[in-house]
């Protein structure tokens, strides 16, 4: 394994230096919300505003053309990153959430029918389940859920059953932002295929934490978020299967997802561009970039090796604690994320009481709000941690919340 | 900051004088903070002179949620209804003596919207509750 030094990555990370209050030093343990940002994705963006800002596809002129240049680069490298040879498989969106959107808006639309079956689970980020909700209505869908148990694992027996159904769609997390639940995606994958449905994955919380192919999954559309991941706000991506974007209707309509254009009708461009309608906010897609780029670096397996030390030590020590109890605990495989509950104690306290102790953790539901009733607990809070955290960040986090528990005893 | 957690927050929250629930009330009304699930449950009993006579409130919620329900119904016992609609704001935040961000704002003053809907017969607990009444 490469040499992996956190003091020295922590450089990296300018925010990390700040103190939230006189004398008291951030402690960012918030990154499943976003992820901080290296600077060399915010001197990549600045870079570009300096010396390469045009309008990308259409002028002739320098910068036209050097902005282009390096959008096109930015999706060859984070098509690269996922395992993906065809850089025009690699749809810029906002984000996750419009990644899936895309996918409910212009397959769904256009594939599905009523009564038609699509699975999803009861793990998922809101992102991943009000498109289809509002598919389902429009259509007369029929929605069917993978139960998560009690240990915090997807239930494959019942999945096995609802495939019997005959889906036309399964679309799951890889990893639950609450749980840190990794799901066996694979084999996931490979079961839906054989009961004949295409495949949608939400992989906003495992790309930006370890190594994923979209070739290994043979999975048909992917989504996620560059934030998550170092990069900027405003970015994300959808890969899809070459075969099933160019059968496709365009998303939304506009300048540059055309090939030509009548008064009265148009013809699509040709992929990826026939998804990106509009001016794109250039200068994140080529953050986004400078992201990958920075975690290709350091390499994914190193990173999850780590994070996966680090989050085995923060269970272990949080579980000292008196009254406090982890969500997903037991899971098979599980990632960088420890939701949690203390007894007696509502969720925005103990997040007040640890913001004021410098450490930043989510409180609420994670939009997972179905989730949360499945564990018939209206909220939890959600430690997550990243290649910058440390394991004195933990120490803090553990001494903290024994504090919190001292003030409510 | 370091004030948020008052001694007298905390103490009303884990030895609240008017949790539980009034059968026969005059007033009822519950309603929650979708964003992180706070619910309240406030019961008045109203005298012939029209002035409060017993208060209590149930549900769950953060500490300054639920001590704010506690702090107010203990100040609106012997008010009359009509005092009860023009109290804002101001008189929850006095109530609590601390300064408090956008977001716990809405945990403290979720009461006091509950608590106004129930006394104006309202069917829903909206902001506008939150300033001066207009009886």
């Amino acid at each position: 394994m490469t040499t992996f030094n956190v003091d020295k990555i922590r450089q990296d990370f300018p925010i990390l230096g700040i103190d939230v209050n006189p004398g008291v030093p951030l402690v960012y343990l918030d990154s499943t919300a976003t992820a901080q940002k290296p600077i060399s994705v915010i001197d990549a963006m600045d870079d570009y505003y300096r010396t390469s800002n045009g309008n990308i596809h259409r002028g002739v002129h320098y910068l036209a053309e050097r902005a282009t240049a390096l959008y096109e680069a930015s999706r060859a490298k984070v098509a690269a990153f996922i395992g993906s040879d065809k850089p025009k498989e690699l749809i810029f969106t906002r984000n996750a959430t419009e990644s899936i959107n895309l996918v409910a808006n212009s397959w769904g639309r256009a594939f599905l029918a009523k009564d038609d079956v699509v699975i999803l689970t009861e793990m998922e980020h809101h992102s991943n389940l009000v498109p289809w909700q509002m598919l389902a209505e429009e259509k007369g869908l029929r929605l069917e859920f993978i139960p998560v148990t009690d240990d915090g694992d997807l239930d494959q027996m019942v999945f096995d059953q609802l495939l019997e159904q005959k889906p036309k769609l399964v679309a799951f997390a890889h990893m639950s932002n609450v749980l840190g639940t990794i799901n066996p995606a694979k084999a996931m994958i490979a079961k839906a295929k054989r009961a004949g449905a295409v495949t949608v994955v939400d992989a906003a919380q495992s790309v930006p934490h370890f190594s994923v192919s979209v070739k290994d999954l043979d999975v048909d559309f992917m989504a996620f978020s560059a934030h998550k991941m170092l990069g900027p706000t405003g970015v994300g991506a959808l890969y899809g299967r070459e075969e099933l974007l160019d059968k496709m209707p365009p998303y939304m309509g506009g300048g540059d997802m055309i090939r030509k254009v009548y008064l009265r009708s148009f013809t699509p461009n040709e992929l990826p561009w026939k998804f990106e309608a509009g001016t794109f906010c250039i200068a994140e897609a080529i953050g986004f970039g400078a992201a990958v780029d920075y975690l290709s670096a350091i390499g994914m397996d190193t990173i999850a090796e780590y994070e996966h030390k680090l989050v085995q030590s923060a269970m272990i020590k949080m579980k000292t604690i008196p009254g406090l109890e982890i969500m997903g605990e037991k899971a098979a495989h599980r990632g960088g994320v420890v939701s949690f509950t203390l007894q007696g104690i509502h969720p925005h306290d103990v997040a007040q009481i640890l913001d004021q102790n410098g450490i930043a953790v989510r409180a609420g539901h994670h939009c997972a709000m179905p989730l949360h009733d499945r564990f018939k607990i209206p909220a939890s809070s959600r430690a997550s941690f990243y290649l910058y955290n440390t394991e004195e960040e933990i120490n803090h986090l553990v001494i903290s919340l024994q504090k919190v528990v001292k003030m409510f005893s | 900051m370091d004030d948020l957690y008052r001694e007298v927050i905390i103490e009303h929250y884990k030895n609240p004088g008017y949790r539980g629930s009034l059968d026969p009330n005059d007033i009822t009304f519950e309603d929650e903070n979708p964003l992180c699930g706070d619910h309240i449950k406030i019961d008045l009993r109203i005298g012939d002179n029209g002035k409060v006579t017993e208060a209590a409130f149930d549900g769950h919620g953060c500490a300054i949620s639920q001590a704010s329900a506690d702090l107010l119904l203990e100040s609106v016992i012997g008010k009359h209804v009509d005092e009860i609609k023009h109290l804002t704001k101001t008189d929850v935040m006095d109530l609590l003596g601390i300064e408090l961000g956008p977001v716990r704002l809405k945990c403290a003053l979720l009461p006091l919207k509950i608590l106004k809907a129930g006394v104006y017969g309202l069917g829903e607990a909206t902001d506008d509750l939150l300033e001066e009444g207009q009886s």
